[in-house]
This record gives C-alpha cells, structure tokens and sequence, in this order.
C-alpha cells in the first residue's frame, strides 16, 4: 500500500457517510491506537512527524498542543472557514471523507484533555453542515465519539457550527469570537487560544486538513509521515489547482512537489501560462519561473512567498494584470473586518486606484500612491490580513509592472487622442 | 508589583510592571499620538497612529496595548514610524468630510489637532465620502456617521461601561458602521440619550441635538419671558469651557452671563433640588413606616430612568415617584411663579441648563405637561450655554458675580451636592433623620457615599431604625446592584432600604452635556467643587432652605399633598428592548 496517499485514498470512498466502508479501510485505527498511548505521548508523536498546520501558518502541530495550559475545560475547534479564494482543499476532505476529521479532533482532544469540539464551517457550505451532523451521529453511535469513546474514560463530543461568511474570520482569534457569538474580530495576540482562548478556556484550533493528517500519525507512525516531503515540513499536502488548468482540482502530493510537477499531474495549463499565484490571494503572483518552486513552507519562504493554503491559480497570457490587481483589491477592500485603521481605510484606496486604473482613469502616480499604502498597512496593520496584501500588490507592480504602466500610459494617450 | 526598567529614546525610565509602552511614555513626557486611545478606556489598539519600535524586535508595537518589559529599547519617533503615522492620517483624512469650519468639534476636535500636529498640508488620495443621512431622530443625541472615524470609543462605553448596548459595529471594511440594532435610528432604539458616547468621541460624529437657535428666538421675542434655571454640577464645569480649572465655583458669574445673554429670569435647579429632598424624603419616610417596597430608587436621572423601563421594568415600583428636579422647577414656573406674578403663563419660555443630553428627552416625555403644556420648553448643555456665551462675546471668567432673581432660587448645601455621586442619597439622609427624629443632625457628612467608586454602601441610624442604603454611578454599575435587588425580590426580601442611582459615571458632573474633555480626573475635580461649595453654605439641610419654607406654606401645603403630587410627582412606563415596527 502506497502511503503516499492518504486522504485522497480515503476520500474514494463511495458513500462518504458510510462509516462501515471507512473502518473497512482502517479507519478509527489511529484514534485506537493513540487510545493506547498517554496524552503526553501522543502530542509527543505529533512533534515527531513535524506536522505543521495545514490552515496556512504552518505552526507545529504537536507544538500547539503541548502548549495547551490553565483551565481542564478545554476546546477543540477545527477551522472549516475555509475562505482563501482559489483553496477548495477543505471542502473536498469535509465532503468525501468527514470521518477522517472527526477521528483527527478526537486525538487531539484525547492529548489536549478536552471535553468538547466544535466544528466551525464556512458559510457558503451548508450542505457540509448537514452531512458533518450525520456523521457526528454515526461516530457517537459506534463509539467513536461521544461518552467513553471506545471502552476507555475518554469522552468527547463534537458540535457544528456555521459561519456568517467572512473571510478575516478564517483567522483562529476571529473564529473563536464568531463562535462565542461575538464580531468576528481578529485579537491581538498572546494570549494565545491555546491559553486563552473559547470562552476564556484553552483551546485548539486546528485546520480540517491538519486534523485529516493526524491519523496518518497513529496509523502509519510519526517516522514514516515524517520521513515525506521536506525534512523542515514534512508529509503530504492537498494543493488545489485551478484557473488556466487543463484538470483543475485537489491533488495530494508530498510537500516539497514543484510547481512544474503538480501542473504536469495536472494534464498542464490551457494555453500559455503567463502567471501562477501561490497560497491564496494573499499570495505572491509569480511568472514563469515559479514552475521550478518546491511547494513547503520552508522553500516557499525563500522565495518571498508563502505556502498558505497550497492554493496555486494558473494564469495564462489571455489574463490581463490590471484586471488582476482590481479583483485582488477588491477582495480586500471587501473582506477588511474594519477594526483596525490602516486596514479599513487602506484597502479601500488601494480598491478605489486599482478599478481605476482598471477603468482607464488610472494615473502613474498611483502606483506610487499603493506602494506608499502597502508599507503604512504592513507596519500598521492589526493582523496578518492588513499586512498580507503587500505581497500580491509588490508582486503584482514589480513582475508586471511594466504591463500596468503600459495600460495606463495607452489609456491617458487615448484620452489625449480623443481630444 | 514590581518595577520595570526600560529606556524609551534612549533615556531609562522606570514603571510598574504591566504598565503600557504608551503610558510609560506619557510618564518620561512624551505624548505618542493616537485617535482612538482614552484614558478611561481599555486600550482596543484601532488606530495603529501608536506604533513604536523595539530593539530586537521586528515591525512596529502598538505602544496602548504593549506592555513594558525589563531592558526594552524603544523609539516613538523614528523616520519609519512618522511615515506610518502621517501615512494613517492621510487615509484617515481622504474618508473625512472637510466641513471643520462647520463642524461642531471645531478647535476641539481629536483628527484635526493631529493633522496639525503632523503638518497634513495636502492630500494625495482621492476623497470619498459616505454620504450616510445625518441621525437626528434622538431627542438628546445626533449622529453623524460621516464624520466618525471608526475609533469604536463610543461602542465601548455604550456596550462595556453603560451596559445599554444601543450602538455597535455593523458591516465590514470601510463600510463599517457605527449604528443601533438592523440599521434603525437613535430614536427607535434602546438608547437611554446619557450621552456619554458623545463625551467619548474625538471628532464631530455624536453631538448633543442643539436648541441654540430656539433659545435666541426666544430671547429676541419682547412678548416672551425668558426664565432659566441651571443644574448644580454647571457651576463647576461650565468655567471649563473659559480656561478655568475643572471644580472651580461660577454660578455667581453664570447668573450674570445669563442676565448679559438677555435671559429674563433667572432661578437655580438648586433650589428645586432641595424641594426634591423634601418630597422623596417623605416618600422614603412613608414607606418606612408602611410596608415598602424597599429599595426606594431615586429618579433624578432620566437616562437611568429610561434604563430602568426598558431592563427593569418589574423595579419600577421602587422607583420614587418624584420628578427629577429639573421637571419639578418647569412645572413650578409655570405655576406657582406665574401665579405668584400674575403673568400669562403662553408668555414663558421655560428653559433649563444641564449637564446633560437625557434631559432634553426628560423635557419631552409625555408626563412633563403639569402645567397644561410642556414644563421645560428647552434644555441646553453646559457646552450649548457656553457658546451661546461665546457667540456674545462675554468675557465669562472676568464677569461679575451676579445674583438669581427670588421665590426659585435659594438653596442649602444639600442641593448642590446633587451634582456628585452620592448628593442625593446625603442630601436627603439630612433630612430624612431630622424629619424622622425631630432631633438635630450633628455630623452631616455622609463620606461612605461620596466619591467615584462604582457601588458605595453604608448603613446608618434613622432614630433606631438601621437604614441600609446603597449609591451607584455608571449604568453597567448599576445593573449589576439592580440584577441584585431584582434577585432579593425574587427571593421575597431587600437587601437595601434606599438606593440612588445616576447614569454617568461620577454623577451629574459627569454628564453627556458636560465639558469636553470629561474625563474621569476631571469629574473627580468637579465633584470637589460641589463639596466644598456644600461646605460653606448657611444652610446645609434642604428642609431649612427659607424659600422651600415659603413655597410650602404659601402654596404646597405639606410634601405629599395633593397639590405637590400633581406637580411634583409622575410615573413610569415599561418600555420595549427592540421597537416593534409596525408592518
């Protein structure tokens, strides 16, 4: 049996509610298996494999656990906001194979001692919501969940939730408020969740395909997960292909699988490939020379990108840059939560400049204008999502730049011609 | 706690350990600009105009919300951190209506002093503006969302500090929108009109809803007479507004700036202060020697009194049934003052001076009309009187001390203690033991109520009765003590016989139509004043005021009577959380 695929393996799987077909195929063994272990040496496993998260941070796992502290109330929660655009990953684990989730949260909660888990979906899928509570069910039903899972003194449940649609609210501050029925603001951090978190106790939040790993661990063991990929971020990744790409969809592959690689698994790009983005919107837009990038956190970091997601949307030469950089700003002129000056106000200038620059009112000076934007949200910025959009917009003015200035300066020469 | 030694620009300063980068800062005399930051607030870290830098670390700290740490190197002003934070104000700037000329918060206003203070000469980026409808549906507050820079002050002392929760934050990005429930407006939501969101905000956006205009109309008519009379917490907050210290005495020289404005009479809500001791003495009294119920509220408040409607509508019986004593003067002046000079009472104007935006509501509640029409014809706010005076040019702080006209004006040391946390509930435990006992008084300061602490209690001897009496401040304070009386009364019993409650923290002094700054320290300094002006009074007993001795015998009869009842007294109506709208 390969083990170079595991949740694609599992996500084949006919009938994804049916849980007898899942344990057919070895499922719950790792939650059986970890049963067996102390909590201690299951978080301790986890170090070992070097899972990192999967959500986009690409913060230790087993790291995150241990760091679990205070109150013996405790949560886990398994962020399912999935809203980067481009990034379907989750979607398609929650859709095809829930079960692996639900026996990833158990571990956790059985290492982390928590009592409860809340599964936070994303808005824009309800369907989700409804098939997660089915196999909710079907899990407490066969002792997977619920009271004294599996003979042992361990009891979890688990509970869905689902969210309002906001994209800043995919930042695990901003969930657990949205949880606790609060604005999904993002908080300054520490305390961390892990100390201060669901309503004060400490809780996890895991990403759903971080959780999808974690039997892997317990099935597989640690060695052998992290014996895959790279050595600084090891194991297996579901990326997700989309744009110009001749079979767009979630490809698992070990982390470190170029870019080139992943296309070719793709059936390559439909016509030209002018431009890839990398990790969501939040991402860097690369040209050509992306093709040789290893997809992991570590190599991603070398290149002054970012991992994220494993979100990669193809572009071909039919993909005007100016219409990029609108949508782009608009995106975060749209999803800024508010909070925070730089932010709120930023974006929508940066949104403002970049349709009008789309709509041939543009000026050069605005691209000085955005650059000066860019560097007061970096500095500024309450979270991560205000200081994210310099990457797109540097790479956007600094790999195209030449396309932007050119649009511009044909748009005011029409404008002097139509004088 | 222990100390904590850091070097800020290079030169070491040493502060309490959990003590703010910002705060430390303001200690070794540098003020970090910031636009959302107050010093009674909880730091929330919006603006991002705070930023410093640490050695060793990467990026820019927010300074409110970063705590000092032993050996910390931090610079306030470096080149990246003046280009972030000119870089916010011009954002800031280009969403901002630029009406400063008409604006009410000119010269006073947060924004604009740091756009001066960063030398803001042009903007770069295109302006746009919201174009929302201005909110004046409120009968205290206007609101004015285009002006509001999102600072989210308003929203914390709303939702954390008063616990009313009329405003928060709706939509997203910059379409964020400080608002009521679903988009309604002021006047069909939960908002009390106490003003303090106004007193909290740093630009033009919450405002008291003037009557300026109204006022002059009045003045410049030669058929009107133009009566004011003037809260007790004005005379030591209104000086504010003419470069004097907070808590410094100016009624004297209020009522000559009144006189100056062309007001026709002039009388003193002191002096009703005390008729209100007098009647709400006697209630308490009342139901000491019946069956209650207990507590007896006091209702001088009327964004407590709205609060209480619309969350605690089964304590309304508790409620005293008393007039606040702005309500008490209109009805009086329109009574027993226009019979007593044989005037035509359409020809008054009744006008009050308060420190307060409720009061406009007060004014316009439907139980107001002893009188056969409105009691209180207008409110103005301390701020509103000061530009009146402003508009005139009078030299307030080197005006005269004048003096009220009589029958409405004399009052004792009790009434001007209103104004203070506390005062009421002192005021009329004066009188209460003296009614009660027939003895003298000897010690009169009742210090277990005064002050700015949240809930003071004390208990004190009522000619062998033990009194239990209990004095909040800040409506999130009180409704913590009024889940408790509720409890109690649940339980069948009552922890306390007599409670006073004001909306603001800090009492009257602290009041949405006060001087901006209202700080805290400032409201502490007010309510200095008022003590010491309690001390050196004649009279420090509302039932020795010779002009409440004269209104009753002449008029009144007894506190109680009939007649006080009919003008001095009203009731209270259980209010909806959420406006049903009809369909």
């Amino acid at each position: 049996m390969s083990q170079l695929k595991f949740i694609t393996r599992y996500a084949s799987i006919e009938n994804p509610l049916d849980i007898e077909a899942y344990l057919a195929q070895g499922g719950f063994s790792g939650l059986r298996e970890a049963l067996t272990m102390s909590p201690k040496e299951v978080i301790s496993a986890v170090k070992q494999s070097g899972l990192r998260g999967r959500g986009g941070a690409g913060f230790p796992t087993g790291v995150k656990w241990e760091s679990v502290r205070g109150d013996t109330e405790r949560y886990v929660v398994c962020n399912a906001d999935e809203g980067e655009p481009g990034t379907f990953k989750d979607r398609y684990i929650l859709e095809h194979t829930p079960y692996l989730v639900l026996e990833g949260m158990a571990i956790a909660a059985y290492a982390i001692g928590a009592q409860l888990g809340y599964i936070y979906v994303r808005g824009e899928y309800p369907h989700i919501v409804t098939a997660l509570s089915n196999s909710i069910a079907l899990s407490e039903k066969l002792g997977y969940l619920g009271t004294r899972i599996l003979g042992s003194d361990f009891s979890f449940h688990v509970e869905v939730r689902k969210g309002g649609g906001s994209y800043v609210v995919g930042d695990e501050t901003a969930l657990l408020n949205s949880l606790m029925g609060n604005r999904g603001y993002p908080l300054l951090k520490p305390p961390f969740p892990t100390e201060k978190g669901l309503w004060g106790k400490p809780t996890v939040v895991n990403n759903v395909e971080t959780l999808a790993y974690v039997p892997y661990i317990f099935m597989h063991g640690a060695t052998t997960f992290a014996s895959i990929g790279h050595p600084e971020s090891p194991g297996l990744k579901l990326y997700s292909l989309s744009g110009h790409v001749a079979k767009p969809g979630v490809y698992e592959f070990p982390m470190g699988t170029t870019v080139g690689e992943l296309l070719q698994a793709a059936g390559g790009t439909r016509g030209p490939l002018k431009a890839v983005q990398i990790g969501g919107t939040a991402g860097p837009i690369y040209d050509t020379s992306a093709l040789g990038y290893a997809l992991d956190f570590a190599s991603m970091r070398k290149v002054g990108g970012a991992l994220g997601s494993g979100a990669l949307v193809f572009m071909n030469t039919s993909v005007s840059m100016v219409q990029v950089l609108d949508v782009t700003m608009r995106f975060f002129a749209e999803e800024s939560c508010g909070q925070c000056f730089p932010c709120r106000y930023g974006t929508r200038q940066l949104a403002f400049m970049a349709h009008k620059i789309a709509s041939g009112q543009g000026k050069l000076e605005y691209l000085d204008f955005m650059r000066d934007i860019a560097r007061v949200m970096v500095g500024a910025s309450l979270c991560p999502f205000g200081q994210s959009i310099a990457l797109p917009l540097e790479t956007i003015l600094g790999g195209f730049g030449d396309e932007i200035v050119s649009f511009i300066k044909q748009q005011e020469f029409l404008k002097e011609v139509a004088v | 706690m222990k100390d904590v030694t850091l070097k800020i620009n290079g030169n070491s300063i040493t502060v309490p350990s959990g003590t703010s980068i910002y705060m430390a800062a303001e200690k070794a005399g540098i003020s970090i600009p910031s636009l959302c930051r107050h010093e009674d607030l909880e730091p929330k870290g919006a603006c991002g105009m705070c930023i410093v830098q640490i050695q060793g670390q990467p990026g820019f700290k927010r300074s409110c919300v970063t705590p000092v740490e032993e050996g910390m190197e931090v610079f306030t002003t470096t080149a990246a951190i003046r280009d972030i934070r000119r870089g916010i104000l011009e954002l800031v700037l280009a969403t901002h209506p630029a009406d400063c000329l008409q604006c009410i918060k000119h010269g006073k206003c947060e924004l604009q002093t740091l756009a001066e203070r960063f030398e803001i000469r042009a903007l770069r980026y295109d302006r746009y503006t919201r174009d929302l409808p201005v909110d004046a549906s409120s009968f205290g507050i206007v609101r004015d969302m285009n002006k509001c820079i999102g600072c989210g002050r308003c929203v914390q002392v709303c939702n954390e500090v008063q616990t009313v929760a009329s405003i928060f934050f709706h939509g997203r990005g910059s379409n964020t929108i400080v608002s009521p429930a679903y988009g309604s407006s002021m006047g069909q939501s939960v908002c009390v009109n106490c003003g303090q969101c106004v007193v909290y905000c740093p630009v033009g956006a919450l405002y008291e809803r003037e009557a300026i205009e109204e006022v002059w109309k009045a003045i410049d008519d030669p058929q009107k007479i133009v009566v004011a009379q003037i809260a007790p917490s004005v005379r030591v907050a209104i000086g504010e507004e003419f470069g004097l210290a907070p808590g410094e005495l100016t009624i004297g020289k209020l009522y000559s700036a009144l006189r100056a404005l062309g007001i026709d009479v002039v009388f003193d809500t002191n002096f009703s202060a005390d008729l209100t001791i007098m009647e709400e003495a006697t209630e308490f009294l009342q139901r000491l020697k019946g069956a209650g119920p207990f507590p007896l509220i006091t209702s001088c408040s009327p964004g407590w009194i709205k609060f209480g409607e619309t969350f605690f509508p089964d304590l309304l019986e508790n409620v005293s049934s008393c007039k606040s004593p702005q309500q008490m003067m209109g009805a009086l002046i329109k009574t027993y003052y226009v019979e007593s000079r044989g005037i035509d009472r359409e020809s008054i104007v009744s006008l009050s001076i308060m420190p307060c935006t409720a009061k406009k509501y007060e004014a316009s509640r439907p139980e107001m009309n002893s009188s056969g029409s409105r009691d209180v014809d207008y409110v103005l706010t301390t701020r509103e009187i000061a530009r009146m005076i402003r508009q005139v040019g009078i030299d307030f702080a080197n005006l005269p001390e004048g003096d009220p006209d009589p029958l409405l004006s004399r009052y004792t040391g009790a009434a001007t203690i209103f104004g203070a946390s506390g005062g009421v509930m002192e005021a009329a435990l004066r009188t209460a033991y003296e009614m009660a006992t027939g003895k003298t008084l000897e010690k009169v300061d009742f210090t277990e109520v005064r002050g700015m602490a949240g809930v003071k209690e004390a208990e004190i001897d009522v000619g062998g009765t033990p009194i239990k009496v209990a004095v909040t401040n800040g409506l999130g304070n009180a409704r913590k003590l009024l889940e408790r009386v509720e409890a109690d009364k649940k339980a069948g019993h009552s922890s306390y016989h007599f409670i006073e409650i004001m909306a603001c923290a800090g009492g009257c002094v602290g009041g949405g139509g006060q001087p901006i700054p209202n700080t805290l320290a400032r409201r502490a300094s007010r309510i200095e004043g008022l003590y010491r002006e309690d001390r050196g009074l004649p009279f420090r007993k509302s039932h020795l005021n010779p002009e409440i001795k004269g209104l009753y015998a002449e008029y009144l009869g007894t506190p109680g009577s009939e007649r006080a009842h009919a003008l001095l007294h009203t009731h209270y109506t259980k209010r909806e959380q959420y406006m049903v709208v009809p369909t």
